[in-house]
């Protein structure tokens, strides 16, 4: 059994009340830093633990502390990202959801240490009934004195607070993110300012991932260097992994970085291998943005090294013979999975999220659909697939933020791998879909 | 000046005038300003949009939109801009229930076109459309974060995941016997983890 230091206790009766969580050692973290602790010496600790940003990108949370500005007399914010829209990806509901003190625990933890008096968390707004959760735990913790005014007689003091969203996975981009909780359309904002700078009501601001903030909590209670000592290399700590696709298993679990992908896949402590007995034929290891791998590339390394997930190893190989362990959004799809289907889903998917602001991607992305649904109707040509590459070359770099990338990557990398689907499709002039049958658990006759 | 903001669509200043949140409702509005920083509470127009929407019929109209500029004290164009921008702010009617079924790769490598498919055979209707009695809209959507749980749909605060066809057989019973419009603001939730 692996490590766990976030949801070891996910199975504890009553964990997301506030009393049953307190008895389990919760709070302890906000106790240590308050009453021994300066904001610096928390930020250190996290500095020392390595932690890296688990919304996706993998930025290393100290050092992102560090760059917060701190001008006299001007207030700083921590806002959580909890607008978790990466398909594929439901870790931070699961933990929102199941033991909602540890976010709670952990905002107030980082908020002094960043010395933030009011902080939010952002919410998207689908997860209206996790946001309930989280205001009653917060209720909890407003009434046991670790919010409000002169937190543990301490001169800190500290609000916290829900913001909803309302359906927009742009809005998972800081400074969407940020827009949005002032009121806005969620469009992002040209860089730099960066928000550490010049951030919420253009004041300093920290915006970190809701599994990032929880990961605080093991790291001041047991000390940075501790929490190093788990994982392999710049991988540091644990990760939740969002599993899901055809594998026996799907579900939410908490990995110490530096396992092998195949014992993640295949263990009965993990997935539990590929269901009705069908082969792997691919997977997208980190949320949809990330290149999807056949089967070959994401249990070995093109240098026939055992991938393992950590940052380092899953990215071995670049994007030719690699992906990124991104958000966690783990997909595993089965040998009857058309890859080019799979790819339209997320060609949609980009097209609908797409804020507008810059064309190669509001226009690209729409492109990208339209050519992937001449292959769904059978209507498209082997000129076709140059044509998909082509459009997806000129969006990478060429927009505000990284949804231009993230919707062009999947393309490329499906067409750099399965190419020949693609080319059958265009060849056949038609295309039969039968990846979808049999996975419902049918007792009646199909429409 | 309202009405021209949303374009082709009718302002009706009487029913303007007849708009108002209830008490309860209110009382929740005055909590959310309450939230920001002094002069920074236009960062409440989300929040209440979706107040709005639970409180007039299910959909935000030109009309509760100015009420909620009128609110706000912002202009009735700053609303619409967020309205129309964000994928849960219904601009037009819709059925009691909406029912949202996810359709992005995990939901659809586990069957989610067969359950758009059923639902569509089972109401009369199409992606996007209204049944015939008002009770049911049906609307797939993007990833919504039950992708270990697919397939699924959302019908208001309500998660129904790893759904079959007798599962979509039985929620539609119940909401039609419930006969009541669902929220996203509701607190009825079923809770499914």
């Amino acid at each position: 059994m692996g490590k766990k230091l976030l949801i070891h206790n996910e199975h504890v009766a009553g964990i997301h009340t506030y009393e049953v969580y307190r008895q389990m050692g919760g709070y302890a973290s906000v106790e240590k830093a308050i009453k021994t602790m300066t904001p610096d010496q928390v930020t250190d600790e996290v500095k020392k633990s390595g932690l890296r940003g688990r919304g996706g990108a993998g930025f290393p949370t100290g050092l992102k502390w560090s760059f917060l500005a701190k001008p006299e007399g001007v207030p700083r914010y921590l806002v959580c990202n909890a607008d978790e829209s990466e398909p594929g990806t439901f870790k931070d509901r699961y933990l929102m959801e199941k033991i909602p003190h540890a976010l709670i625990e952990g905002m107030i933890t980082s908020s002094y240490a960043l010395g933030a008096n009011t902080s939010y968390i952002y919410i998207r707004g689908e997860y209206f009934y996790v946001a309930r959760i989280l205001e009653t735990a917060i209720q909890e913790a407003y009434t046991n004195g670790w919010l409000g005014k002169n937190i543990l007689g301490s001169n800190y003091s500290l609000d916290l607070y829900v913001q909803v969203g309302a359906g927009a996975y742009i809005c998972g981009e800081e400074t969407a993110l940020l827009e949005s909780l002032e009121g806005k359309r969620g469009n992002p904002r040209i860089k730099p300012p960066f928000p550490a700078v010049a951030g919420l009501y253009g004041a300093p601001t920290v915006v970190n991932n809701v599994e990032t903030i929880a990961a605080v909590v093991p790291i001041v209670n047991n000390g940075g260097e501790e929490y190093a000592k788990i994982g392999v290399g710049k991988s540091t700590g644990t990760k939740l992994i969002s599993a899901s696709g055809h594998i026996n298993k799907p579900g939410v679990y908490e990995i110490e970085l530096g396992i092998p992908v195949e014992e993640f896949i295949y263990s009965e402590e993990y997935c539990g291998g590929i269901r009705n007995g069908k082969k792997l034929k691919a997977v997208v290891a980190g949320g949809s943005s990330v290149p999807i791998l056949p089967t070959e590339l994401i249990l070995k390394t093109a240098k026939g090294e055992p991938r393992l997930m950590t940052y380092e190893s899953l990215s071995d190989g670049g994007f030719i013979t690699g992906t990124m362990l991104g958000s966690g959004g783990f997909i595993a799809m089965d040998e009857d999975t058309s890859i080019v289907k799979n790819l339209f889903t997320f060609a949609r998917f980009y097209h609908h999220e797409s804020c507008g602001q810059c064309s190669p991607c509001r226009e690209g992305t729409g492109w990208m659909e339209k050519i992937l649904k001449k292959f769904m109707n059978g209507t498209a040509n082997e000129a076709d697939v140059d044509l998909l590459w082509d459009i997806q070359s000129k969006i990478e770099g060429k927009t505000i933020c990284p949804l231009g990338e993230a919707a062009a990557w999947p393309v490329a990398a499906a067409i750099r791998h399965f190419k020949q689907e693609f080319i059958d499709i265009a060849k056949s002039k038609k295309f039969v879909d039968v990846s979808h049958y049999n996975r419902l658990n049918k007792t009646k006759e199909a429409v | 000046m309202s009405g021209q903001v949303h374009g082709a669509q009718h302002f009706d200043a009487k029913k303007r005038a007849e708009l108002k949140f209830s008490d309860a409702a209110m009382e929740t509005v005055q909590t959310i300003i309450k939230r920001y920083p002094e002069g920074k509470h236009k960062s409440a127009v989300i929040p209440i949009l979706h107040i709005a929407q639970a409180e007039f019929d299910g959909w935000l109209s030109p009309e509760s939109m100015d009420y909620v500029a009128s609110i706000l004290n912002i202009k009735p164009i700053e609303v619409f801009e967020v309205a129309s921008f964000y994928s849960m702010f219904n601009l037009k009617p819709v059925g009691k229930c909406t029912l949202e079924v996810c359709r992005t790769s995990s939901c659809w490598l586990c069957g989610a076109e067969d359950i758009v498919k059923y639902i569509e055979k089972k109401l009369n209707i199409k992606d996007g459309e209204t049944s015939a009695d008002g009770m049911f809209t049906l609307k797939t959507v993007e990833c919504l974060g039950s992708c270990g749980t697919a397939p699924m749909l959302q019908c208001g605060a309500s998660f129904h995941e790893n759904l079959t066809y007798d599962k979509v057989d039985k929620i539609i019973a119940d909401y039609k016997s419930e006969g009541k419009r669902k929220s996203y603001t509701d607190l009825d939730y079923k809770n499914t983890l």
